[in-house]
C-alpha cells in the first residue's frame, strides 16, 4: 500500500521529504548546489537567470493586479472602454472638427485618434502604475526577497490586458467605418513589444526615484498630462513641419504611435523612417538607463521604503 | 548551510530630518541651492551638509560571524533592538550587508511575517496561491499541498470568500497554514508562532518541530524562550548588534536571562530609534532609567527617570509607562496625570522627569516596558512600544512560592485582608483546622 502514496508525494511530512530529496539530490550533484553569496556592493552575477527563476511570481503578481482591478467594479471591463472612447470623441471634435487638422490619407478621424490613443494609454498606464508599484507594495519589499524589477514590470501585463480590450473596440469601430487594416496588422505584436520597452525604461527610472523622492507621485500625473498633448495622440505626426520632425521624434512615444498607426491604418499612414529610428534609439537608451539605475538602487529599497 | 563572516549593517540616521525616512526632492534641491548660495557667500566654509542635518551611522549589526550546518536548528535570542530582525533581513536578501559576507548553500525561504502579500479582495483560494508564490513556492508545489493547507487552516467552507470577510482568527490560520507548508532547504523564521489562539499556536509549534525534525536547516528568532527550548538544538544570543554568546540552547538561554537581569536598567539610545508616523516630531523620548540602575524588585518602591527633548512648545502633557508580558499583553500602566497635573513643555534639548511608585506589584519575571508622551486624553506625541526589556526581581518581601516559580501566579499579586466569620461552611472549615 505504500506505492500509491509515494507516487502522489503527499503522504504526510515523511513522504514529502523523501520526495524532495529524491528530486534535488541529483541536481545538487550535477549542477552544483545553489550557492548565494551576500556582500556589500556585490553585483548579482546571474541577475537575469535569477529573474527567470522568479517568473512564476511575476505572473502571479500580474494576475493579482488584473484580478483586483476588475473585482468589485460595478461595470468592470467597461472602464477600460469608456476612458479611451470619451477621450477619442473629445479629441475628434477638438482636433478634427474645430481645429480642422488633416487626417492620414482617407482615414476617418475617429480611427486616427483611437489608433494613437491605444499606444498612448498603454504607455501612460505602464508609466503611471509602475511608478507607484514599489511604494504600493512596500510591505512585500520589506518582508520578502525577489528581484524588485518584477513589480514595475508586472504592471505592464495589466496595461496589456486593457490594450487587448481596446483593440477590440478599435476593430469594431473600423468595421463600422468599413475601414480594413490590411496585412500590416500582423506586425502589431512587434510594435506592442516596442511600446512596452519604451514605457518600461522611463517607468523603471520613476519607480526607483519614487522610492527615494516621494515628490514623484505629484510630478507623474502632471508629466503624463503634458505627454498626452505633446505626443501625436489627437493629431497625426505628419502635421509637424518636416524640418522639425526628426527632433519631434526624439520623444519615443512618437515612434510608438506612428508605428501603431502604420500597422493599423493599412498604408494610409506611411512611416517616417529617420524619425522612427530616432525614437527607437531614445527608447533603447532610456530602457538601458532605467534598468541600470534600477539595478543600482534596488538593493537599498528595503532600507528607505 | 550558512556561513557569515564579519557581518555588519549600518543605517544612516539624519538627526534633523527624522520624521520621514524618505527624502523629498524639494528638500534636496533646496539644500543644494542653500549650499550653493552659502559657498558663494562664504567660500571658506566648504561644502555644507544638506539642510543642516547631521548624519550618523547606526550599526544594527556589527562584526557578526557564525555558522549553521545542514540540519541544525539555530535559535537567535536577544532583547528588542539587538539586531535579530536585521540579521534575518540580511540573510533573506531583503537588505544588503554594509560589511562582511554571507554564504548560503541551498534554497532559502524566509518567514518574517505571516500573510505577507495577502490581498483582502481576493478569495482564500486565490490568496493561497498568491502568498505561496511570494514565499517562494512553485505553482506545482502549492497545488500538490493545497488540500493539506486548507485542512490545516480549517477554512474549507470559506475558500471562495474574499479574505476581507474572514475573522482575524481565520485569516491568521490561513496565513500560517501556507507558511507552514514551505519546504525549503533553509528556513528563516521570525517570531511567527505568536499568532492565533493557544490551541492553534500549539499546532504551529508541532508543525515547526516537524519541519525541524526532518533534517532541514532552520534559523529561528523568538522571544518565547520555551519555543526556542523545544525547537532548537543550538542558540546564539545577540546584544547591540554583536554576537554575545553562541552555544548550546540551555547555556545561551541562561546567559540571556542573566543578562536581562543584571544590566540595562537604563537605555539612552531611544532618541535614535525609528518611530512610526508622526511620533517624536514635537517631543521625543531620549531614554529611560530605572531605579538609578538598581534592580527593580517586587514589593519595593520603584523610580523611573524619563529623559526627553521638546522641539516645539506642547501643552497638556503627561508621561506614560506601560509594562507588557513578552507576548504582548499590557499588564500595568503608570500615567503621570492619573492622578496628577499635566505639564506645559517648552523646547529643550534634554530634560528629565522622575516618576515614582510606592511599591512594585508586578510578579517577578520579564516584562517589556513601553514609554509615551501624551497630550490631552489620547493624543500621542511620542510612543516607543518596546523601549526596554526589564526583569522584576524577587525581594525579601516576595513570598517564596512566587519567587521560585514564575508561571501560574498571574501578573499582579495584591495584598488582601480576610475575615473568617461570614459563610458558615468556611467557618466550619476553620474550626476543623484548629
Amino acid at each position: 500500500m505504500t506505492m500509491p502514496q509515494l507516487e502522489h508525494g503527499d503522504a504526510g511530512p515523511a513522504g514529502d521529504v523523501m520526495q524532495t530529496h529524491v528530486e534535488r539530490a541529483p541536481a545538487a550533484k550535477t549542477a552544483g548546489e545553489r550557492v548565494v553569496v551576500l556582500e556589500a556592493g556585490r553585483a548579482e552575477s546571474n541577475y537575469w537567470r535569477d529573474l527567470w527563476n522568479y517568473r512564476e511570481l511575476f505572473l502571479i503578481l500580474a494576475w493579482r493586479d488584473v484580478a483586483v482591478r476588475y473585482k468589485q467594479t460595478a461595470i468592470g471591463v467597461a472602464w477600460a472602454v469608456i476612458r479611451p472612447l470619451t477621450t477619442m470623441v473629445i479629441f475628434t471634435i477638438i482636433f478634427g472638427r474645430l481645429a480642422k487638422l488633416p487626417s492620414e490619407g482617407a482615414t476617418p478621424y475617429p480611427i486616427l485618434v483611437l489608433a494613437g490613443m491605444l499606444p498612448w494609454f498603454l504607455f501612460s498606464s505602464i508609466l503611471g502604475d509602475a511608478s507607484s508599484s514599489l511604494i504600493g507594495n512596500a510591505n512585500l519589499i520589506g518582508k520578502v526577497y525577489f528581484p524588485r524589477i518584477i513589480l514595475p514590470a508586472s504592471t505592464a501585463v495589466v496595461a496589456l490586458v486593457d490594450l487587448a480590450i481596446n483593440l477590440v473596440v478599435l476593430l469594431t469601430l473600423m468595421a463600422f467605418y468599413g475601414f480594413l487594416p490590411g496585412w500590416r496588422i500582423a506586425l502589431l505584436p512587434a510594435f506592442i513589444a516596442f511600446a512596452v520597452v519604451a514605457s518600461l525604461g522611463p517607468a523603471l527610472l520613476t519607480a526607483a526615484l519614487n522610492v527615494k523622492y516621494r515628490d514623484f507621485r505629484f510630478i507623474m500625473p502632471f508629466l503624463l498630462q503634458i505627454g498626452l498633448y505633446v505626443s501625436p495622440v489627437g493629431f497625426s505626426s505628419s502635421v509637424v513641419p518636416d524640418g522639425w520632425r526628426l527632433l519631434y521624434s526624439l520623444n519615443p512615444v512618437v515612434g510608438v504611435i506612428d508605428g501603431f498607426r502604420w500597422c493599423l491604418l493599412g498604408g494610409e499612414s506611411p512611416l517616417y523612417i529617420p524619425g522612427f529610428v530616432g525614437s527607437c534609439v531614445v527608447a533603447g537608451l532610456l530602457a538601458w538607463l532605467g534598468v541600470a539605475y534600477f539595478r543600482k538602487v534596488e538593493r537599498t529599497f528595503a532600507d528607505v521604503i | 548551510m550558512i556561513r557569515a563572516d564579519g557581518l555588519g549593517k549600518a543605517y544612516m540616521i539624519g538627526h534633523a530630518v527624522e520624521r520621514d525616512r524618505y527624502v523629498a526632492l524639494r528638500d534636496v534641491l533646496a539644500g543644494a541651492a542653500r549650499a550653493a548660495i552659502g559657498r558663494i557667500r562664504d567660500p571658506a566654509r566648504g561644502p555644507g551638509v544638506s539642510g543642516g542635518e547631521s548624519i550618523e551611522a547606526f550599526w544594527a549589526l556589527k562584526d557578526v560571524s557564525f555558522e549553521v550546518r545542514r540540519g541544525e536548528v539555530l535559535g537567535i535570542v536577544g532583547r528588542n533592538g539587538a539586531g535579530k530582525s536585521t540579521l534575518l533581513k540580511v540573510l533573506s536578501r531583503i537588505t544588503e550587508p554594509t560589511r562582511g559576507r554571507v554564504e548560503i548553500r541551498g534554497r532559502l525561504a524566509s518567514l518574517l511575517e505571516v500573510g505577507t502579500g495577502f490581498h483582502p479582495e481576493l478569495t482564500g483560494r486565490e490568496n493561497i496561491f498568491l502568498n505561496g508564490a511570494i514565499l517562494g513556492m512553485t505553482r506545482a508545489e502549492i497545488r500538490r499541498k493545497f488540500d493539506e493547507i486548507v485542512a490545516f487552516a480549517e477554512v474549507e467552507k470559506f475558500l471562495d470568500t474574499p479574505v476581507k470577510r474572514y475573522s482575524s482568527g481565520m485569516y491568521v490560520r490561513l496565513a500560517f497554514a501556507v507558511a507552514a507548508h514551505l519546504e525549503p532547504e533553509i528556513l528563516v523564521v521570525d517570531e511567527v508562532l505568536s499568532v492565533g489562539d493557544a490551541e492553534f499556536q500549539k499546532k504551529c509549534l508541532g508543525k515547526m518541530q516537524d519541519v525541524a525534525g526532518h533534517g532541514r536547516t532552520v534559523l529561528f528568532v523568538s522571544h518565547n524562550l520555551s519555543s526556542v527550548r523545544s525547537l532548537c538544538n543550538r542558540a546564539t544570543m545577540l546584544d547591540r548588534g554583536r554576537v554575545a554568546y553562541n552555544g548550546g540552547v540551555e547555556d545561551t538561554l541562561a546567559n540571556y536571562l542573566a543578562e536581562m537581569k543584571t544590566t540595562h536598567m537604563a537605555c539612552d539610545d531611544l532618541g535614535a530609534r525609528p518611530r512610526e508616523g508622526h511620533f517624536g516630531e514635537r517631543g521625543r523620548i531620549l531614554g529611560v532609567k530605572i531605579n538609578s540602575d538598581q534592580a527593580l524588585a517586587h514589593g519595593l518602591p520603584a523610580e523611573f527617570e524619563i529623559s526627553y527633548s521638546v522641539q516645539s512648545p506642547i501643552e497638556g502633557i503627561a508621561f506614560s509607562l506601560g509594562f507588557s508580558t513578552p507576548d504582548g499583553a499590557k499588564v500595568m500602566c503608570i500615567d503621570t496625570d492619573i492622578p496628577g497635573p499635566r505639564f506645559r513643555l517648552r523646547p529643550t534639548k534634554q530634560s528629565k522627569v522622575r516618576v515614582s511608585i510606592d511599591r512594585m506589584h508586578l510578579a517577578p519575571t520579564e516584562y517589556i516596558l513601553s514609554a509615551a508622551i501624551r497630550s490631552g486624553d489620547n493624543f500621542l506625541i511620542d510612543y516607543i512600544p518596546d523601549a526596554l526589556s526589564v526583569t522584576v526581581m524577587p525581594s525579601a518581601k516576595t513570598p517564596a512560592v512566587i519567587a521560585l516559580r514564575t508561571t501560574g501566579h498571574g501578573g499582579v499579586r495584591y495584598p488582601c485582608s480576610t475575615e473568617v466569620n461570614v459563610p458558615a461552611s468556611l467557618n466550619d472549615a476553620v474550626r476543623n483546622d484548629q
